[in-house]
This record gives structure tokens, C-alpha cells and sequence, in this order.
């Protein structure tokens, strides 16, 4: 993650790294919070702020093409009670984007 | 001095995702099937794998062991006459709780890939790191046992709902627990509907056959070498 933030920094400071994590993944927001801090350090992104936006669960049933919204982990179609479904959203775990310190010295372009 | 936003939308386990691609790689072109075989601590991966690891007629089976610490699973199959290269998370105390892609590259030069068909990869137990992480196995073998409790699907929602089997070991002990055998397959069909599941006693042999016979298929749908 801080690599990834690294990389697209192209050596500017990072301010804020956004990421976008479904409820279908295992990530605990302020353990990674507590650790990105650790490994933040001497790098570009180093006191940089972690967002996060909490992506809900949707499924969607490719025998009958419903979707709907999931809070429990519950995978089968309530339409047709198909099992072949697929997650519509809810599996990202993804850097949407950082924000970075420009220098005015730095020519843009 | 002024901020920009940079648009990057980059999978935050890519740099693991791209090793374990390069890993699935390297099998296929070896022409070596692998399982990620995973559990809670105790359900009894070894033992399911002493059972059938040196009983699979016509499939050549490996074996990476993947521990915390020592090489105490990795002894008891080498008994077997099969492969086994030990892996340890961690050379000191402690470690890692689950294998990563990058750990299972540091193992292949170890692996006697052209002398195998099947490579099983031992995970450390535990129901929730390993998996987040692709090693780059074709599939995913899980074993919960009854001892665990009926509510582990609904737990571990992501481990029930990645892999490709489940085995539900122990069943020996069913006559001496309050365990609902209807109960776990029901939590197990909420999370992942018509999953392959084995019920299977390592200790007395139930169900092994069918857990041989479903490696053996799966061993057999590998990609030829080319």
C-alpha cells in the first residue's frame, strides 16, 4: 500500500492516502491506521493521513441477474436460490488515490 | 505550495497478487497442480495429508509445510516417502500467521517441481490471514473439524467462502458432542452455497476415499506441460 502511494508520488510528499475498503474484506480500519504509521516512516509518506471509505456488500445472481444488498454473510440467491453469484461490490481493498504536495518551483506539464 | 489530488485505484495486495501470478506461472509450466490447504490450528491438515499423500495411484505428491515454528508436521511426513520442503515463517520466535506469495517464491527453488504432479501447500492454521493472500494455487482446500463448533462459516466468512472443499474432519467424535452436523451445513450454505464438502475422520479412515479420489481429479485437470 505505502509502495503503491510511493510510486504515484514520483517523489512528491503525500499528504492523504485514500482507500476504498469493502465490508467483505478482512481489514480492521484502525489497526491498519496504527501500522501505516510504521511503515509510513521515512518514506514520501511519512505523517500522511489514511481515509478510508467503507464499501457496502452487493451480490449479484448470474441465473437470474438479481442483485441485492448484503449485511450478513449470506451468498445465496433469495430470487432464485441459485448458487453461482457474484460479488457486485464489497471486495475492494484498493489506494483510490493520494493527495500530494506540489512545489510552485516544479513546472507543471 | 499547493495539493493535488493523483487518482492511483491500484489493489492494495497487488504487490502479493503479482508474485502469486508469477508463482502460478512457474506450476503451470511445470505442469504441477497445487492446493492451498488451510484451517484453524488442530483441525488436522497433517493427518488428512498422512492419510492420502503417499496413496495417490498415478499422481506424484509434494508437499510445502508451511509453520510458525519447527519442522515437527514436516517429520512426520517425511515418514510418507514423499517430498516435503519445510517452510517457517519466521526463524526466530514468532512469525508470520499465515504463507504469503513472496514466501512461497522464496520455497520454489527447494521444490523438486518436475518430479511431482501435486503440490499441496500447507498453510498455517488460521482462519482469516491466509485468506487474503493468493500463493498461486489452482485451489483451496479447507478442513474444519467438528470440535470447532457449528458457527465457524458465519465467523469466517472469507475463508468458507474462497475455497473449493471443505472437509469436515472429526466426525468420529460426533456420538460425544452437542455438535449440529444440519446446523454447520446450513451456516456453510448461507456462505457459500453447493461448496464440495467431505465428511471425513482422519482417525478411522471415514471418508477418506473421497477425499483421495477428489485430489486425485483435481490433480488429474492440471494444465499438460507444454
Amino acid at each position: 500500500m505505502v509502495n503503491t502511494a510511493v510510486k504515484h508520488a514520483a517523489g512528491r510528499r503525500v499528504t492523504v492516502v485514500s482507500l476504498r475498503v469493502g465490508r467483505l474484506r478482512q481489514v480492521v480500519p484502525d489497526t491498519l491506521d496504527f501500522y501505516f504509521g510504521f511503515v509510513a516512516r521515512d518514506t514520501v509518506c511519512e505523517g500522511a493521513r489514511l481515509e478510508m471509505e467503507v464499501v457496502d456488500a452487493a451480490l449479484r445472481c448470474n441465473g437470474c441477474g438479481h442483485e441485492w444488498a448484503i449485511e450478513i454473510p449470506a451468498f445465496r440467491c433469495p430470487a432464485c436460490a441459485g448458487s453461482d453469484v457474484a460479488v457486485a461490490a464489497g471486495d475492494e481493498f484498493e489506494v483510490e488515490s493520494i493527495e500530494v504536495e506540489e512545489t510552485a518551483c516544479i513546472a507543471h506539464g | 505550495m499547493h495539493r493535488t489530488r493523483v487518482r492511483v485505484v491500484e489493489e492494495a495486495l497487488d504487490a502479493n497478487n503479482t508474485i502469486a501470478q508469477a508463482n502460478r506461472a512457474d506450476f503451470d509450466r511445470a505442469g504441477v497442480t497445487v492446493v492451498n490447504f488451510m484451517s484453524a490450528p488442530g483441525a488436522g491438515k497433517t493427518t488428512l495429508l498422512e492419510r492420502v499423500a503417499a496413496n495417490l495411484p498415478g499422481v506424484r505428491v509434494g508437499v510445502l509445510e508451511g509453520d510458525v515454528q519447527g519442522s515437527l508436521d514436516a517429520d512426520r511426513l517425511a515418514g510418507l516417502h514423499v517430498p516435503v520442503t519445510q517452510l517457517n515463517t519466521d526463524p526466530g520466535f514468532g512469525g508470520e500467521c499465515h504463507l504469503d506469495a513472496n514466501m512461497v517464491r522464496s520455497a520454489l527453488p527447494d521444490l523438486p517441481l518436475s518430479e511431482i504432479d501435486l503440490l499441496v501447500v500447507e498453510n498455517v492454521g488460521n482462519l482469516v490471514c491466509p485468506a487474503e493472500f493468493r500463493i498461486g494455487e489452482d485451489v483451496r482446500v479447507m478442513v474444519s473439524s467438528v470440535t470447532e463448533g457449528e458457527d465457524k462459516p458465519l465467523k469466517y466468512p472469507l475463508m468458507f467462502r474462497t475455497c473449493d472443499l471443505v472437509l469436515v474432519n472429526k466426525i468420529d467424535l460426533l456420538p460425544h458432542l452437542d455438535y449440529d452436523v444440519e446446523k454447520f451445513l446450513y451456516h456453510l450454505d448461507h456462505v457459500h452455497p453447493d461448496v464440495r464438502r467431505i465428511m471425513v475422520s482422519a482417525r478411522t479412515g471415514e471418508g477418506i476415499d473421497a477425499w483421495r479420489e477428489w485430489l486425485a481429479e483435481t490433480a488429474a485437470r492440471a494444465p499438460a506441460v507444454v
